[in-house]
């Protein structure tokens, strides 16, 4: 080992430093640790963020609590309560052509896959997940006009209740359109807004003809 | 072969290669449906509109209102005219509209493909730089069927004669303009085979139109009853 004798470490490398893991402060996220919480706060925050979301819906300002924190309950929440109302009408023959739980439910969603496709191919800077949202979300005013029209159709279904329905369909059809227009319409280049928002007229035009022509056995 | 400055082809699995098919305006779609209804003699659809700018944006949502404004119209006019009869009980049919849009987006699909497949085989080699490519023909046809659109909407007025004189209309006025477009290439090879291309085109166009509203609508001044018939077990709703 004759030739180590000559290695020695220079004198201006710095050798010195702490061995020890620096315990400090605690991480931020520690402090957010939901894994010690209650079961009732986690599902009281989710239900109070689509809460706040269905809120938003209702009345359409400017906000981006809808964009920013998406989440896909609130539209399975909505559509599987539609499909379920939608059931029970004239199904008695299985051909009689009242939509099937399975068809609301793949009416919806690929719907509102096909609009979000469509916004993305124009140019549009909203994301897939995000666009889902606020078209699932604005099916909203369209439940409560189904839940309106069963109770209108308890009442009977002659001519008055058919009229009935129809105001509250259309009212509930524009403001669903509007509202979902109001959140997406910001995303698209200003001369393409019209061409998004038409496939969003379609689809809720859809929506709407189901509901309307509901007919309970 | 130089582009001119115009897109790169991108791959065909990147999402921008399908990005460049919706590249359109409002007003450009606008200007395309008004110019798929109006045959002016002098200006060819492809030419003239699309401009080497072909979208999939028009043919497409065209194609799903007008299956949407079918099934629908038919439905419509169907309980209009059977609301008397007491073995009738409305149901929405929701799935005609599948078979009215696997009908349109087939013709559109596969019609064009058909006829820019023939184009292009009978392309003798000395001719000008080509025939149309197949999107501006699925272009061209996608946005021909916008003139039956409001067609399929006055169908809902349950006068025969009215709803034929509607269809002859718009049926003349949308072949018109496709064999105004399909003309010159076709006219590039001879005279008997434009007169044929034209031919097979405008039958096609009409047969399409027939089929939309013959099985949708009251057939034939409403003696005849569509297959859906729902059987009469029912009593009449009150």
């Amino acid at each position: 080992f004759a030739g180590l004798a000559d290695v020695s470490i220079s004198e201006d490398i710095p050798v010195e430093g702490e061995i020890t893991i620096p315990v400090g402060s605690r991480s931020p996220d520690e402090d957010f640790s939901t894994l010690d919480e209650p079961v009732r706060d986690t599902i009281m925050r989710d239900l109070k963020a689509v809460g706040k979301k269905f809120v938003h819906v209702m009345y359409p300002k400017k906000s981006s609590a809808l964009l920013r924190d998406w989440d896909l309950w609130g539209p399975l929440v909505l559509c599987v309560s539609l499909a379920l109302m939608l059931q029970g009408g004239s199904a008695d023959s299985k051909d009689d052509g009242g939509p099937q739980f399975a068809e609301v439910f793949v009416i919806i969603w690929f719907g509102a896959v096909v609009i979000t496709l469509n916004s993305k191919l124009l140019g549009g800077t909203i994301s897939f997940f995000q666009s889902l949202c606020v078209l699932g979300y604005c099916v909203l005013p369209l439940t409560v006009a189904m839940l309106v029209c069963r109770l209108v159709l308890l009442a009977g279904s002659g001519t008055i209740s058919f009229i009935i329905r129809l105001i509250v369909v259309v009212a509930m059809f524009g403001w669903s359109t509007l509202a979902s227009t109001a959140f997406l319409a910001d995303s698209q280049p200003p001369n393409r807004k019209a061409l998004v928002v038409y496939p969003i007229f379609l689809f809720y035009f859809v929506i709407s003809w189901m509901i309307l022509t509901f007919t309970p056995q | 072969q130089l582009l001119g400055g115009q897109r790169q082809p991108r791959s065909f699995w990147t999402f921008e290669y399908y990005q460049s098919f919706f590249d359109v305006d409002t007003q450009q779609v606008l200007e395309r449906i008004k110019g798929s209804v109006m045959p002016l003699p002098g200006k060819n659809f492809v030419r003239h509109h699309l401009r080497n700018n072909p979208d999939l944006y028009g043919p497409f949502w065209i194609c799903a209102t007008l299956a949407l404004a079918v099934a629908l119209s038919g439905n419509l006019s169907h309980l209009v005219e059977k609301r008397t009869s007491p073995t009738y009980h409305y149901s929405p049919q929701i799935h005609n509209v599948t078979i009215a849009a696997t009908l349109i987006f087939c013709y559109v699909g596969l019609v064009p493909l058909a006829l820019w497949g023939f184009l292009r085989w009978r392309r003798s080699p000395g001719s000008p730089p080509g025939p149309y490519s197949f999107l501006e023909t699925v272009c061209a046809y996608g946005y021909s069927l916008s003139a039956y659109v409001p067609s399929a909407v006055l169908w809902l007025v349950p006068v025969s004669w009215l709803q034929w004189l509607v269809l002859a209309v718009a049926a003349l006025l949308s072949a018109a303009v496709l064999a105004i477009t399909f003309w010159p290439p076709a006219r590039a090879d001879s005279w008997a085979t434009a007169l044929a291309v034209v031919a097979t085109v405008v039958s096609l166009h009409t047969l399409l139109a027939i089929g939309c509203k013959v099985p949708m609508g009251g057939a034939l001044g409403g003696s005849v009853s569509p297959p859906h018939d729902p059987h009469p077990i029912f009593p009449s709703p009150h």
